[in-house]
């Protein structure tokens, strides 16, 4: 009744298209001089349609790379994104539920104290002390290394919340059952907890491998040598500063490629992902 | 209902705290004890200043001017992306159809790495070759973001932005579909107009979720837009886009003065804590009429 028909409706419609044109804008542009050669993006302005050089730049770029600045071929480097990501994903949402079950099923002294210890890192992000967590690992030797990538990322106090709070809602009379037909907590935590975790398991998954495959300030510190660069690494270093010399379709062929894996993921997961994102805001 | 076991805590939760302590707790304390502490070049031996290098920060007119330029920037992010989502929320939640449509093809932008956001508005902006660049020459508008700070924020804060409207499109999305709509048919029947009904009805019903997008964004703007910055401008030029966070990480990585880097970590190790202490105890407490 509130909806009046007609010329407002079309409004809305005409606002909301042009938004996610605007939204789509860079997309597109990108997309278009990944299918061009250099000297055609470098004629200002460049063609708006497609050129005839798509095969050509994205497998120069995935075998071969820029050939100057970051030379490493862009399939190396998405398997390090792909490697990096997963374990991130994967180790937080691991030792996130080990943690939640032991400060949710466990009275022991010191249990309060773990919890705001965890709680804590949340006000300490990688950017207030950068040089400080690279001296670290540095001095650990995981510099250049895929456990100098992950695991100082996967401690994750979000992910303990979220599985905590959740925890807290499985009712008592499981837990009872269980241990009438003699289940110790590890064959509990298997069997009855896992198993129910599932969907929070499934959204976290979502959140955390985009934010695992888009870091950036933590290999730009560890990774020093090229043949560890994650594709966001990589793609920085393959533009040396100054037009004239960036080989620009070869960069946007890169963008496209690092786009695809975390963008696939929302796409297809978008129910997820939206749980995942809600949640993890709680 | 608990278990009982002296020892299976400890090693559950060992992983998680060991990480913790190691690569959180360690370098922080690491970080506020460099802050008392002035090096030699060399870095071969230091000795304690106490709060010198937090003195000499704030002699700096640089750092001052860190400080202006983060202020300006995560407000124009904020207002800007909170502004534009929010028109876009709104539309979509008054058609019928296409709605789903149109928010799977709005929420793309949250998976684009930042660096990758910063690229990609490099390109479109860059002086030479950038297609909107050359749109803004044609208009006269001598476009350079290389020499001119004003346009390198304006190119900085556009690739922020577009990078978080998915965010805020999704929460404003499901902030308005929570609000019932007996309420804005009741004041449909009264006359109210729909700009009315928006401003006296539905704005103020949707500023929890105002309040905590605009927290949300200001954190991002001050610590998650790194990647952006380092892809667009490098915090240049002349410093014109060097937020609090990038200058850290240009005092102490590439210029090496650990004291000075250390002062700032702790700096904005206060600034995180206020933030997240004003998030945590004015959220849930929630802005409702």
């Amino acid at each position: 009744m509130v909806r009046q028909r007609g010329i407002l409706d079309w409004i809305s419609h005409g606002i909301l298209l042009l938004g996610v044109l605007v939204v789509a804008f860079p997309l597109y542009v990108t997309l278009i001089a990944s299918t061009q050669s250099l000297p055609e993006i470098q004629q200002a302005p460049m063609s708006m349609l497609p050129g005839s050089h798509a095969v050509e730049n994205y497998t120069r770029a995935l075998t071969q790379g820029s050939s100057l600045g970051s030379t490493a071929p862009v399939a190396r480097m998405m398997w390090i994104s792909f490697v990096t990501a997963m374990v991130i994903a994967l180790g937080k949402i691991a030792i996130s539920l080990l943690s939640a079950f032991a400060v949710v099923y466990f009275r022991f002294p010191g249990r309060m104290l773990c919890f705001w210890a965890i709680f804590v890192t949340l006000m300490l992000p990688v950017e207030v002390r950068i040089v400080p967590t690279y001296e670290v690992v540095s001095s650990l030797g995981m510099l250049n290394s895929y456990a100098g990538l992950t695991i100082p990322l996967i401690a994750s106090a979000t992910a303990t919340f979220l599985f905590r709070q959740f925890f807290l809602t499985v009712p008592d009379e499981l837990v009872e059952a269980a241990r009438i037909d003699g289940a110790g907590p590890m064959r509990f935590f298997r069997d009855v907890l896992l198993p129910l975790s599932r969907t929070t398991i499934a959204a976290l998954f979502v959140i955390q491998f985009i934010y695992g495959w888009n870091q950036y300030l933590w290999p730009l510190l560890v990774t020093t040598q090229e043949n560890m660069y994650p594709v966001v690494i990589g793609i920085k270093r393959m533009i040396v500063g100054g037009d004239a010399v960036t080989e620009w379709n070869l960069v946007m062929a890169t963008a496209v490629l690092a786009m695809i894996p975390p963008a696939l993921v929302v796409v297809l997961m978008q129910k997820w992902f939206v749980k995942g994102l809600v949640d993890s805001e709680k | 209902m608990v278990f009982h076991s002296k020892t299976l805590p400890w090693l559950l939760l060992a992983p998680q705290l060991a990480i913790t302590l190691v690569f959180f707790f360690w370098p922080a304390g690491q970080a506020i004890w460099q802050s008392t502490q002035l090096q030699d070049p060399f870095g071969l031996q230091s000795q304690f200043v106490g709060l010198e290098n937090f003195l000499r920060l704030f002699d700096q007119p640089s750092y001052l001017e860190s400080f202006r330029i983060t202020a300006i920037f995560s407000a124009l992010v904020a207002i800007i992306g909170l502004s534009f989502s929010l028109l876009l929320a709104v539309k979509a939640d008054h058609v019928i159809r296409g709605a789903s449509l149109y928010k799977t093809l709005l929420i793309w932008p949250y998976a684009v790495a930042p660096v990758v956001a910063g690229v990609l508005w490099l390109f479109l902006f860059s002086p030479s070759l950038g297609v909107i660049a050359v749109w803004l020459q044609n208009l006269g508008i001598g476009w350079n973001p290389l020499l001119n700070g004003d346009h390198a924020l304006v190119l900085v804060t556009i690739a922020a932005v577009w990078k978080q409207v998915s965010y805020n499109f999704l929460f404003f999305l499901a902030g308005l579909q929570a609000i019932p709509k007996s309420l804005i048919e009741a004041a449909a029947l009264d006359g109210a107009s729909p700009a009315r009904r928006f401003w006296n009805i539905v704005f103020p019903l949707l500023s929890p979720t105002t309040f905590f997008l605009l927290v949300v964004n200001v954190i991002y703007a001050f610590f998650d837009t790194f990647a952006v910055i380092d892809a667009t401008t490098a915090g240049g030029p002349g410093g014109s886009t060097a937020i609090l966070v990038y200058k850290v990480y240009q005092d102490g990585f590439r210029g090496l003065d650990l004291g000075s880097s250390s002062a700032q970590s702790v700096i904005l190790m206060v600034i995180v804590v206020a933030l997240t202490v004003f998030q945590f105890r004015y959220i849930d407490r929630k802005v409702q009429y």
